[in-house]
């Protein structure tokens, strides 16, 4: 069989393409680009609510989000090993991070203003995440799909207290309910806008749905974390910032508001000081690392030369 | 001297989209007398479709006294498991 036929078999059949099958340029380099674009949100990601982790409100609080921005980092650590395995080097990665030819997700070009949004970014960010995640472990690409089934293991603790920050605030003083509703206004329409365009102008949908890299459009992606948010948020007793949010009878889904498109492009093409800063952090981290990484090196040398 | 050949660990993945897994060890002279001895030892009933063979001296493997060392700080971090955050019935699903 020829090895195109042989690809697409296997994808018709909905198995798995393992990193020694041949796969067509086009697909290897559609995951590349995005399961490193997955990788480096994961580790930017660490960023906004890293910043809280000094200023937590109380050691519970402080080593919970320390465990999760330390799940996030292993996050990235999965996901840049999946990438290596469809045969690119892990320094150069980080270069193309670093030199802004990479993307990550512009989520995380918007500041956590306060100890709310700790909360608002585990509920609605975690949770957009999520709905994006979890049909991304039945990914046509065995290492892509392994690495999410691992990382959506631990995801579940990460909406749950965020959701729980927000539940405790909107359950205390007047100032602390504001504070919840504040960081719900600012966190919402970025968390839809998480799930990418619409679909009528997501130019690479139909080709990643048919190799089996998507398995719902980002339109579906969206609706789905809709109808699942809306519920949590009555709960809280908060509003949502939607004016056109209601219950839609005949479709058996709630209808929502147009969000700010030219943002979110403003957004993706990383337009601003955040983005420069986030970039300028991580880069940082790299360079104050190198010389741990020199020692490693030099204390394997040593011993190896010693055996 | 077959006494001096080395071991080899055996991976197994049963199919496409699973992981290998630890299935064995086989002594051969090299890895591709390992990868056949492998495969007619451990897949004669179609337990895989693939193998890996990794020379076992090559593997560095935990200290057991190191046991509690390594493992036991997790114990008391059950906030890392969904079930430390007690939510309302209606959204106890997440
Ligand atoms: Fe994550
Ligand atoms: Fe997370």
């Amino acid at each position: 069989m020829e090895a195109q036929d042989r690809f697409d078999a296997i994808i018709a059949a909905d198995e798995r393409i393992e990193a020694d099958d041949w796969m067509p340029d086009d697909y290897r380099s559609t995951l590349i680009r995005q399961v490193a674009q997955h990788a480096h949100s994961e580790i930017i990601g660490m960023q906004p609510e890293g910043e809280w982790i000094p200023r937590a409100p109380s050691l519970r609080r402080k080593a919970i989000l320390t465990a999760k921005v330390q799940d996030e980092a292993g996050h990235g650590l999965y996901l840049y090993g999946a990438t290596e395995t469809l045969g690119v080097e892990r320094a150069d990665l980080l270069d193309l991070l670093h030199s802004r030819k990479q993307k990550y997700s512009s989520i995380f070009n918007y500041p956590a203003l306060t100890w709310a949004d700790v909360g608002a970014i585990g509920w609605l960010v975690d949770g957009a995440a999520i709905t994006n995640q979890v049909p991304l472990c039945r990914c046509s690409y065995g290492p892509y799909g392994r690495a999410m089934v691992r990382v959506c293991k631990e995801e579940s603790f990460h909406q749950r207290q965020g959701f729980q920050i927000m539940l405790t605030l909107a359950e205390g003083t007047d100032e602390q309910k504001a504070m919840a509703q504040g960081a719900l206004d600012r966190w919402w329409w970025p968390s839809i806008m998480m799930f990418g365009p619409p679909d009528t102008e997501s130019v690479h949908n139909a080709r990643n749905m048919a190799w089996g890299i998507k398995r719902y459009t980002n339109d579906e992606l969206r609706q789905n974390f809709v109808d699942m948010t809306i519920p949590q948020a009555e709960l809280l007793g908060l509003t949502m910032p939607d004016p056109d949010l209601r219950w839609n009878e005949e479709r058996g889904h709630y209808d929502y508001g147009e969000p700010d498109w030219e943002e979110f492009m403003q957004m993706v093409r990383g337009e601003g000081e955040m983005p420069a800063q986030r970039i300028r952090v991580r880069k940082s981290a790299h360079d104050d690392g190198a010389w741990v990484r020199e020692a490693a090196e030099a204390y394997a040398q040593k011993h190896e030369a010693a055996a | 001297m077959t006494g001096s050949w080395p071991m080899w660990e055996v991976f197994v993945r049963a199919r496409r989209g699973v992981d290998h897994v630890h299935f064995g060890s086989v002594h051969a002279a090299d890895g591709e007398s390992a990868l056949q001895a492998a495969r007619d030892l451990f897949t004669r009933r179609q337990e895989g479709v693939s193998i890996w063979v990794v020379r076992s001296s090559d593997v560095v493997a935990s200290d057991p006294d190191d046991e509690a060392e390594l493992f036991e700080p997790a114990a008391d971090k059950d906030y890392r498991f969904p079930t430390h955050y007690e939510l309302p019935a209606e959204v106890d699903h997440m």
